[in-house]
Parts: structure tokens; sequence; C-alpha cells
């Protein structure tokens, strides 16, 4: 018996956070239907005890189920970030949740389903788990989306997200099925051996095609980004900071994981697919900001633009590209937080506001927020000594690495493109005449601000840590 | 050598009256009074730090001193700075005009003060950080994070079509940037470090020098500006308020020929041989070009600007004639050039200040009502021209002969120049201060007042002395450029040996 327990140590994140979710809802049930925080703060505190029992693993590398899972330190690395997200978000989401009236316990719940979801994505080694683990992911998150029933905006990006999102797993599962098809397999390192030495079928390709295009669109990439941002601006701004952020690092989680256990055998290929992405995702993503009005849909492109470059690092198939790309989440992940803390503070008359003139003049009526907002939005763009330059440093240091200098040049340029409409955010908060001022932020956007603004600012002090964690999670993976 | 850590002081002391100005409460003019003469206090303390290491510096040794190093990044990636011949008046020059930005500020600025002074505290801890640098990657940080803080002096205090120039200065110099970025990842790759002082010493192959030397030459001819490049100055130039004007014109362009002489110099000997007739070129279009553009202005800042752009032609062509005269020149006419432009452009403020208009048709016969303002706008107007006796005439001089020695063609047109540059001076001068006071508005306009004098005083003074005895300012540069010669010239010789052996074998 103890046998048969410790070897599933290496789940007991999961199995801790799926039972705490189980938990949490016959305490929602049995517990009535009153408007409470309590299944808020407990969501939090399961979440630190996940990640606590993630950090404190035996540092190596484990399988489970037939191999079907594998717990390394990549997916450590990756299950923090996700835990970090999470929590941070349901934080955001109280006061959010009250004034729109629907503070209800099914809210923590379906973020605990769904961070789980993304927990067993990044450590997926399996087409069927990673096929379930993704499931788990979108369809907590659909109800997310659509949690403002009564508001049009939500259902429909309820709606579009759930359409299109079925729509990518039918693309995922036929990828799936053909690789199965031409390989005879559905593990990761059944794949790789079927790949061996024997010539690469049309099918196999076409299976991978399938495949990655269903990820990409977890990813929101180009060109299967289109739900994004109908998306970010209908679902409940709360529930954006989430979609902006966990759900990202574990598509990466389960991107990396796909391609470099599963298909190192055609690494030509599924490179080229890749680059054409991270082209496409960075151009629309800096161009098509340009011309938004509303902060949302703004953030929405500027999301798309960040997964065109984190995608750079990847091209190249290197550690130090790997490393990068999770360098760059874990500093996109804080920044997307902290800018969607700002958003939710955009509160006038007890309702959001979400057009960017809001912000006109900001800096004098609140110029704290205004200054936080402001580097921010500087660290975004990509600007020296912010947090978000060395995210896109790390990458572009990858890309030159491999000897992809247009890539990188494509890159460099269209951040300073995108580099545009971040300024354009801030010139309507310093250059413009105020407006009326926001609602005072409540304590809990405080506290996410403050942390990711000093994450964001000081960060440039001491790079070191997080780029090695990093190295380590990446260098598992080769 | 001591121990203690001067230059980090002098980097971050600014920083820390900046954190000072930062706590302070209130918004009354009690808080913004405070943060005048925190300001002023920090900025004059930094400057009287950084005297000594002018004092503690030696000239005779061209390797860097104050070297301080400690882990940053990973182990070749390290927070590692100390100034050279090149670099250290480059440091004094920032610390020396930033005491007088504040002052220049005192009563141009009513609005946002607390901000305004944080801003210029923050840029001048980045600026000091650029020419202090000695890892590549510590340099793209200072070197580019100098952006925001200019970005919102220009934005929130500057003038008319502020919005437009602030998105020019930030957009342009970004895009070059962010080449240099790349390139100094390959060359991060290639040799293993971005230690400046190994990256110096390590030999580059010639056909990556020459994309190396270009990916850096699209930042610093951005930065200076050269022409055909220089389009975001004069607009930046006229937007900003003066202090702003003062610090672009006097430190920030200079960021740009430091660039030459630090980085594609000494890295890239072989690419800088090979293209300096490109430099050259592109100078000699620049100096007669914006002279020409400089004549048509109507505004005496753009007038300036321009003139600014033409002189920076004279720096650019004086490096790249790799000679020793031709770089002490350009060095030195980068310091002169900062002292005098940046006066220039605090008189442009004193008369702004009275009558909130640069147009040049607005002013006429002021020498009646402002003797003394005459006087020192013409000091620097002569300073301006290269008159000799003034630091002006020194730097141009020495480029010059530089490139008299490489290329006289390049001396001939450059020289032309000086013309152009006294005639379109002269007449600025002309129409400003002399000629009969006939606008209604300006009968009751008033002389220097004591903290004008406070300002423009100590300018005038180093103009004239520098002009009349040029060594405090020679001698500490000498070693630091006979190295960088010799050292460009051994590259060359040893390249061209390699180039006749492989023929040989063949």
């Amino acid at each position: 018996m103890p046998d048969a327990l410790t070897q599933y140590a290496p789940l007991l994140p999961e199995i801790f956070l799926g039972a705490a979710a189980l938990l949490l809802l016959m305490y929602g049930v049995f517990g009535g239907d009153r408007p409470s925080e309590t299944p808020g703060w407990a969501a939090v505190l399961f979440f630190i005890i996940t990640g606590a029992l993630v950090v404190t693993q035996d540092p190596g590398t484990a399988q489970l189920f037939d191999g079907a899972v594998v717990v390394d330190p990549f997916a450590r690395f990756m299950k923090v970030l996700i835990l970090i997200g999470s929590a941070f978000a349901i934080i955001l989401s109280f006061d959010y949740l009250r004034d729109a009236k629907i503070l209800k316990f099914e809210y923590a719940v379906l973020v605990m389903l769904s961070t789980l979801g993304m927990m067993l994505m990044t450590s997926c080694n399996n087409l069927i788990s990673l096929y379930l683990s993704l499931e788990l992911q979108s369809l907590a998150i659909y109800v997310l989306a659509a949690f403002r029933r009564d508001h049009v905006l939500s259902s429909e990006a309820g709606l579009k997200y759930f359409v299109l999102g079925a729509l990518s797993s039918g693309l995922l599962l036929y990828g799936c099925s053909l690789v199965y098809g031409f390989t005879g397999t559905t593990s990761f390192a059944g794949i790789v051996s079927a790949l061996g030495g024997t010539e690469r079928s049309v099918g196999l390709i076409f299976g991978l095609v399938f495949v990655l295009a269903g990820i990409a669109f977890k990813l929101s990439a180009v060109p299967f980004h289109m739900w994004t941002p109908d998306v970010y601006q209908g679902a409940p701004t709360p529930v954006t900071a989430l979609l902006a952020s966990a759900p990202k690092v574990a598509a990466f989680g389960m991107l990396i994981r796909t391609v470099f256990d599963a298909f190192p055998g055609v690494t030509g290929d599924w490179k080229q697919i890749i680059i054409a992405i991270a082209i496409a995702s960075m151009v629309l993503g800096s161009f098509a900001a340009i011309g938004q009005r509303n902060i949302k849909r703004l953030m929405a492109y500027s999301s798309i633009g960040h997964v065109g470059y984190a995608l750079v690092g990847l091209a190249p198939g290197t550690p130090e590209g790997v490393t990068g790309v999770l360098v760059y989440l874990a500093i996109y992940v804080v920044m997307t937080i902290g800018s969607f803390a700002c958003i939710l503070a955009m509160k006038r008359d007890g309702a959001l506001v979400e057009d960017i003139s809001a912000l006109s003049g900001l800096s004098r009526t609140q110029p704290t927020l205004a200054f936080i907002f402001a580097m921010l939005l500087f660290s975004l763009a990509g600007i020296p000594p912010l947090a978000g330059f060395f995210a896109k440093f790390y990458v572009f240091l990858a890309a030159v690495q491999a000897g992809y200098y247009w890539l990188a040049v494509i890159g460099v340029v269209t951040s300073v493109i995108g580099a545009f409409y971040y300024l354009a955010i801030i010139k309507t908060m310093y250059f413009d005449d105020p407006a009326p001022g926001f609602e005072p932020m409540p304590a809990k956007l405080i506290f996410v601000l403050a942390i990711s603004s000093i994450f964001v600012l000081f960060y440039f002090i001491s790079p070191g840590p997080l780029v090695a964690a990093a190295e380590g999670a990446a260098r598992s993976l080769f | 050598m001591t121990s203690w850590p001067v230059l980090s002081t002098i980097i971050f002391l600014p920083l820390i009256g900046a954190l000072f100005i930062f706590v302070l409460r209130g918004n009354d003019e009690a808080a913004a009074r405070n943060a005048r003469w925190i300001a002023l206090w920090t900025t004059t303390i930094t400057f009287v730090v950084s005297l000594l290491i002018w004092r503690d510096f030696d000239p005779n040794t061209a390797d860097f001193q104050f070297v301080e190093k400690h882990e940053w990044i990973s182990g070749t990636i390290t927070y590692h700075i100390g100034v050279d011949g090149i670099s250290m008046l480059f440091v004094i020059l920032t610390t020396f005009l930033m005491p007088l930005c504040i002052l220049a500020s005192w009563k141009a600025i009513e609005t946002r003060v607390k901000e305004y002074m944080i801003a210029f505290l923050v840029l001048e801890t980045l600026m000091i950080g650029v020419f202090c640098a000695l890892d590549l990657v510590v340099f793209y940080l200072f070197f580019e994070g100098g952006l925001i803080p200019m970005f919102i002096i220009i934005g929130v205090w500057g003038g008319k079509r502020r919005v437009y120039a602030s998105f020019k200065f930030f957009l342009y110099t970004l895009l070059g940037s962010v080449l240099m970025l790349l390139a100094i990842m390959a060359m991060y790759w290639q040799a293993g470090t971005t230690d400046i002082p190994t990256l110096i010493a390590f030999d580059f192959p010639p056909k990556m020098q020459t994309w190396l030397w270009l990916a850096f030459f699209a930042s610093f001819a951005v930065k200076m500006p050269m022409w055909p490049v220089h389009t975001w100055l004069p607009d930046a130039h006229v937007e900003a308020p003066t202090a702003g004007s003062v610090i672009l014109a006097a430190v920030l362009l200079k960021m740009g020929g430091y660039g030459f002489l630090r980085f594609s110099v000494p890295m890239f000997p072989l690419a800088s041989a090979e293209l300096a007739p490109l430099v050259f070129a592109l100078s000699i279009i620049a100096i007669i070009y914006t002279s020409l553009v400089a004549f048509a202005q109507e505004d005496v800042k753009k007038l300036i600007a321009y003139s600014s752009v033409a002189h920076m032609g004279f720096v650019t062509m004086g490096i790249f004639t790799l000679t020793t005269q031709g770089v002490q020149g350009g060095i030195f006419q980068m310091l002169s050039h900062g002292i005098v432009s940046g006066a220039l452009f605090l008189c442009v403020g004193v008369i702004y200040d009275r009558m909130h208009t640069r147009e040049i048709a607005a002013y006429g016969g002021l020498a009646d009502r402002m003797p003394l303002y005459a006087f020192v706008f013409m000091v620097f107007t002569m300073a301006n021209v290269g008159l000799p006796g003034t630091s002006g005439f020194i730097g141009e001089f020495l480029s010059l002969t530089g490139a008299f020695k490489t290329n006289t063609w390049v001396a001939l047109f450059a020289t032309s120049g000086v013309i152009f540059s006294a005639a379109y001076a002269l007449w600025l001068y002309r129409r400003v201060i002399f000629g009969k006071l006939e606008k209604p508005s300006l009968a009751g306009i008033l002389d220097l007042t004591p903290r004008e004098i406070a300002i423009l005083a100590p300018l005038v003074i180093l103009t004239v002395f520098f002009g009349i005895y040029p060594k405090p300012l020679m001698d500490p540069t000498a070693a630091s450029v006979n190295k960088l010669i010799a050292d460009y010239n051994k590259d060359l010789a040893s390249a061209a040996e390699k180039r006749l052996a492989s023929t040989e074998v063949k």
C-alpha cells in the first residue's frame, strides 16, 4: 500500500487542488447562495498550498500512469507561474463581482478547476492526457467568460469562445487521431521512437499541423486569434485578466512539451510553423492595436503581439530559446496582472469604464496610479530598465544565437511599432487635460498593483535568479 | 585608488534626490519650492562629488579608472563601470550642466514641479550611467532608459506640438537602438561576453564587423543626429522646455559621438576604415545642408537646433578621420558644443520667459534694453561660429586639421560650413539684438536677473577660458585617444598582413 501511494506523490499538488475544488463546491452547495468572499479567499489559500507542494517536491523527473503524465522541473516552473496568475486573478475579482452582483462561490470553484487543467497541461506526456487537460481548462473558462450571464457582451463572449474553442478542440483532436494513425501510439515517447529512422509521412505532418493549430488557438496566435478581442472585451474584466495570464502559460507549456517531447524528430517542420505564426502575431499585434479605443481590446491585441515575441524564443529549438520563453512568460504574467489591476481601477460612478480616453490627465487626478500604469506600459513596450525589456532580451538573444537574424529584426521593428500604442496611452494619461478622476482604489487592487509594480520596476536589480530557474526548467526538456 | 565606489555614488545620487522629492507630500507652492531646492542641492552635490574624479584622474594612463565590477545577470554580463579619458569629461559636463538646468527651470516651470524635478534627476542618473558603463547591457539599459524621462519632459512641459515631437523623438531613437541591441546580442554570442574592455580587445571577423558597425551606426547616427535621420531633433528642441533643450543639445547628442568612440572605432576598426567615406559624405552633407536650412528658420530654437546638427557633422568627421588631431578635435568639439549650445538655448530661454515667443521676427534691438544679455549672447554666438579665442574654435580647428590630413576635399567642404555657420549665426544675432527697438511689446523688457547671471556667468567664463587655454580638456583625453588610434592602426596593419598572407597562400 505505501508503495502505491508514494507512486502518486509527484501528482500530489494536482490531487490536492482537485480535492480542494470539490470540497469548496460542497461547501458552496450546502452553504446556501449568499454572496461571500470566503470561497475566493479559500481558493487563494489553496493555490498557495498547492504552490508550496509544487515547490517542495523532489527535484527530479517522474512519470505516472504509464507515462501519460510527467512531472519535471519544467512542469514545476510552469505550474508555479500558473498558480501565481490564477491567485492574483482571484484577488482582482472580488470587488468587480460584488459590484456586478455575481459574487458566487462557483467563480472560485471554476477558476480552481481551470487551474487544475492548466497544471495538467504542462505535465501532459500523451495525446490523451493532452486533450483531457486542455478540455478541463477550456470548459471552465468558457463558463467564466459568460459568468455575467445577464450582460449581453459577456454572454456573447462566452458563446463565441465556446463555439470557436470547440472548433479548435476538433482540429486538435483530428490532429491527434492522424498522429495516432500514422505512428500507432498516443504516448509522446512512442511517437518519438516511431519517428526515429523512418521517412516521415505526409499524414503525420498533417497531424502535427492540426495539433499545432489547435494549440495556437489557445495561445491566440495569428491566424487563430479571431476570438481574442471580442472575448477579452466581453468577458468580465477579472476573467480577462485570468485569460490573459495563466492559460497562456499553460498553452505555452503544452506547446513546448508537444514539440520537444513528441516531435523532436521533425524539428524542421514545426519550426516553420512556429516562425510563421510568430511573425504574423507580432505584426498583427502591433498594427491592429493602434486603432483600438477600448482598453480591453487593446490588451487583447497586445497579448497577441506578446505571444508572437514569446514564440520567437521557441523558433530556434534550443535550451536558450526555451529559457527565453519561460522568462518571457514569467515577466508577462506579472505585467499583465498589473495592467488589469489598473484597468479594474478605472471606475467612475460605480461602473467600470473601458474607453482609453477616460484615462485623460490621470497623472493629475491620480498621480500614483498613472505613474504605475505608465511604467507597466513602458515595460510592456520593452523599454529598459523595466522588466519587460529583459523578457524581450532573452528571446531575441536566443534567436540571434541560432542565426535567425531576420526574425529578430522583424521582432524588434514590430516592437517599435507596438511601442506607439503604449505611448499613446501614456500620452493620454500625462499630456492630455484631466477628465474627472476615478473612484479610490480598493485595497485588494492596491495590493496586487504594488506587487507587480515593484517587480516591474526593480527586476533589473537582480535578474539572475529568475533566469537561473528558467534555465534549470528548460534543461530538463533536453 | 580609493575603495569608495565614487562612480556609483555619482550615478545614483540623483536617484536618491528623486526619491526624496517623490515622498514629498502636498501639491502646493511649498512642496514645489522644496522640490526645486532638493533638486538643486542634489545636482550640486553630484557635481562636487564628480569633481573628485577629475582631481583623482590619472591622465597618464589609457586604462579605465575608478572601475567597479559586480555580479549582475550572469558571470558574463556584469555591472561593470569605469571611466577613461574619453568618458570622464562627459560625466563632468553632465553633472556641471544639471544644476544650471534646474536653475533655468526655477521660474519657467510652474506646473507639476515635483514630477519635473524627478524626471530631470532620473535623467541625470541615466546619462551619467551611459558614460560610465563598461558593459554593453548596462550601457544599453542607461542609453534606452533615458528615453522615458525625456519623453515625459517634452510631452508634459513642452510647447504646442509637444505630443508630435515627443513621439517622434521616442520612436526614432528607439528604432535606431533596437538594431544596436541585436548587434549587442550577436557580439555576445561571438565573444561570449558583453564586457566592453574585453570586446575592445576582441577581433571580430571582418564581414561581421561591417554588419555590427552598421547596426551601431543606426543607433548613434539617430542620436547624434546625422543627416538624414536628424529630423526629430528640430522638433524635439523646439517643443522641449528650455532645460530639456539644453540637456538634449549638450548631453544626449554627445552620446552618439561617445558611442562612435567607445564602440564603433575600437571594436570594429576594419569596418570603420571601410565605412569612413560614408561618414564623411554624411557629415559634409550635414554641415552644408543643415547650415543652409538654418538660414531659412523663423524660430530661434529651430535655428540653433539645425546649427547643432551642423556642428555634430564636424564631430563625426573628426572622429572618423581616425587621426589623433581629428579625434581630439571631435571630443573637444563635443564638450565645447555642450557648453555653447546649452548656453544658447539658455539664452533663448531668457527671452522666451519674458516674451513667450521664439519668433525671430518678434525681437530686434534688444541691445538697447538688455546690454548685458547682448554681451552674453554675443560670446556664445561667436563661440558657435568658432571664433578664435572661444572654445568653439579649438574643436573645429582640430577636427579640420585631422580631416585635412586624411582627405583634403572633405576638409575643403567642411570649412565652407564654417563660413555658413558664421553667416546664419551673425544674421540671427543682428536680427535679435541689433537694429532699432521698434516693437512696442519689447519696450518694457528687462535685462538679466541675478539668477540668470548666475546661470550664464560660469558658461561665459568656461567658453572663453577653454578657448584660450584648452589644456585642461586636452590632457585627460590624450592618453586614451593615443591608445585608440594606436590600436586602430595596429588592427588595420595586422588585418592587411593577414590578407597578404592569404593571397600568398593562394
